[in-house]
């Protein structure tokens, strides 16, 4: 494999280190918010690092610009789900967690 | 075992899995619920048979027959799930011992 | 082909196919009915997974946008309509009998599945032979729209009857309050709008050659009129005063003027003559985008429907 595909592979595996580590987050921390911060947080940056990885391997730059928009996309939507659903729980009154 | 045998006995056991949960979940909605995943499993089973074709490309029939499955499948949970939904605002999503 | 499977590729399939059943075991033994519709939505994505390993790029577009988004959206609305959150009773008296019933047929099923040859050609070739003549080099699209277009006409029916039985259930009868849109929704559905249109565009046009077809990229439109009601507001497509009712019929519509043509012309349902096969498939498919996107978007509003004042400008389509 080229140098081009060697790197590729790794930004791929960083980037599911990443989505890895928002999972974690997701069933380990104790409330809503701090859930979303992993989610979005993480999961955002794997997402590039994944595209990123995929860019390398891609055949023609009309793959390459659609994986880029797609990264854009997937970002602009968590961002706006997770205001959505941040709103909505402070809404209902959920309170952040304390440390007690 | 190849992958195409694979799928299909997962298919198998999701259409499975729906069925008894079609009988015996009470509420309405799991019904709904069971009732796609027993579609599911069939498109499962469907695609995997698609797959056996030995040389190229899988065969489109059963992809195509899976494509119309999906789309009816979402307009009769939609119809399906209004009715549920039009039920319980007259009063009773559950099934009261009587099947 | 289908037999040699690297290790890599069966570290993939294995938990998927061993996951699926897993999941939906999951998602209908759980008490708590929130946690089962996301668990079904989780499903649908990894199912459309499933059919990208098997080699169904069309249907994992379909699942994805339509099995899984779709019909996630409608249940959350239903499950919101409802109000239940748990049901209280756990199954139905007499289960035992009921799952040996169950797993009799699953065996069955299963059995006679592995007793089926490993490879087999079904109607590929057949395919193959004639899709140069089809007006589609995808061909699942050639298919769907020339090979079986009767059962494509039929399902577009059958989009409009449900949409029919839908919208002749009326709105809800109780009241509930909705969220108003905020600027965040607001400013994205603005944003999102223009690039949505023309991936819609983009999956019609490409399901000829490529994946794509006028399901997905219905889908796709259809997804942003849901946003646009999910917002509270009137998509601004439609001019007021128009009603939705031409578009949801248009699909229908043509497929049924193409079909009645054929017939006119002298030749069987829907055999297209071959060089004007592309052309017609593509008018076909314009008509039943518009008409799959309605259909969603109506769908949608119905099953949602409410009678919270003043949350929706424009009132409903």
């Amino acid at each position: 494999m080229a140098a081009s595909e060697w790197l590729g592979l790794a930004l791929t595996l960083a980037g599911m280190a990443f989505f890895f580590t928002g999972t974690v987050g997701l069933l380990r921390f104790p409330d809503v918010y701090t859930r979303l911060h992993a989610l979005t947080k993480a999961d955002n940056l794997g997402l590039g690092l994944l595209v990123l990885g995929l860019i390398l391997r891609a055949h023609s730059w009309a793959v390459a610009g659609k994986l880029l928009l797609i990264w854009l996309l997937a970002l602009a939507a968590s961002a706006t789900s997770a205001h959505l659903v941040a709103r909505a729980a402070r809404e209902r009154g959920v309170k952040p967690w304390q440390r007690t | 075992m190849s992958s195409a045998q694979l799928f299909a006995l997962s298919g198998a056991a999701l259409f499975l899995i729906g069925l008894h949960g079609l009988f015996a979940c009470p509420h309405l909605l799991r019904k709904i619920l069971a009732a796609n995943v027993m579609g599911s499993g069939v498109f499962l089973v469907f695609n995997a048979m698609a797959r056996r074709a030995p040389a190229g490309g899988p065969d489109p029939v059963p992809q195509a027959m899976v494509l119309t499955g999906v789309v009816v499948a979402v307009s009769a949970t939609a119809l399906a799930l209004a009715l549920a939904c039009r039920l319980s605002e007259a009063g009773g999503a559950e099934e009261d011992g009587e099947t | 082909m289908a037999a040699d499977l690297t290790f890599w590729q069966w570290t993939f399939d294995v938990p998927l196919a061993f996951g699926l059943p897993l999941l939906a075991w999951g998602l209908l033994a759980t008490p708590d009915l929130f946690k089962a519709v996301v668990l079904f939505i989780v499903f649908g994505f990894l199912l459309s997974l499933g059919w990208a390993r098997l080699g169904a790029p069309d249907v994992a577009l379909a699942e994805a946008a339509i099995g899984a988004g779709l019909t996630g959206a409608l249940l959350l609305s239903a499950l919101g309509r409802m109000g239940v959150w748990r049901d209280g009773r756990r199954g139905a008296p007499g289960r035992f009998p009921l799952a040996v019933l169950s797993l009799g047929v699953g065996l069955a099923l299963g059995s006679a599945l592995w007793s089926l040859p490993g490879r087999s050609p079904g109607l590929q070739e057949r395919v193959a032979a004639e899709l140069s003549r089809s007006g589609a080099s995808n061909p699942v699209t050639a298919v769907l729209l020339n090979f079986r277009g009767y059962d494509t006409l039929l399902e577009v029916g059958v989009l409009l009857l449900a949409v029919l039985g839908v919208r002749s259930l009326g709105s809800a009868t109780v009241p509930r309050e909705i969220l108003p849109a905020g600027p965040v929704l607001s400013a994205l559905l603005r944003f999102l709008s223009p690039p949505l249109v023309i991936v819609g565009g983009y999956l019609l046009w490409a399901g000829a050659d490529g994946a794509g077809g006028a399901f997905q990229a219905g889908a796709v439109l259809g997804a942003g009129g849901v946003l646009w009601l999910l917002a509270g507001e009137r998509p601004p497509v439609s001019p007021p005063g128009w009603s939705v009712r031409p578009g949801l019929a248009a699909g229908f519509g043509v497929f049924l003027a193409v079909a009645i043509g054929t017939l006119a012309r002298g030749r069987a349902l829907l055999e297209y003559p071959p060089e004007w096969a592309g052309v017609l498939m593509l008018l076909i498919e314009t008509a039943v985008t518009l008409s799959v996107a309605a259909t969603m978007i109506a769908l949608f509003a119905g099953v949602r429907s409410t009678r919270a004042e003043g949350s929706l400008k424009g009132g409903e389509p």
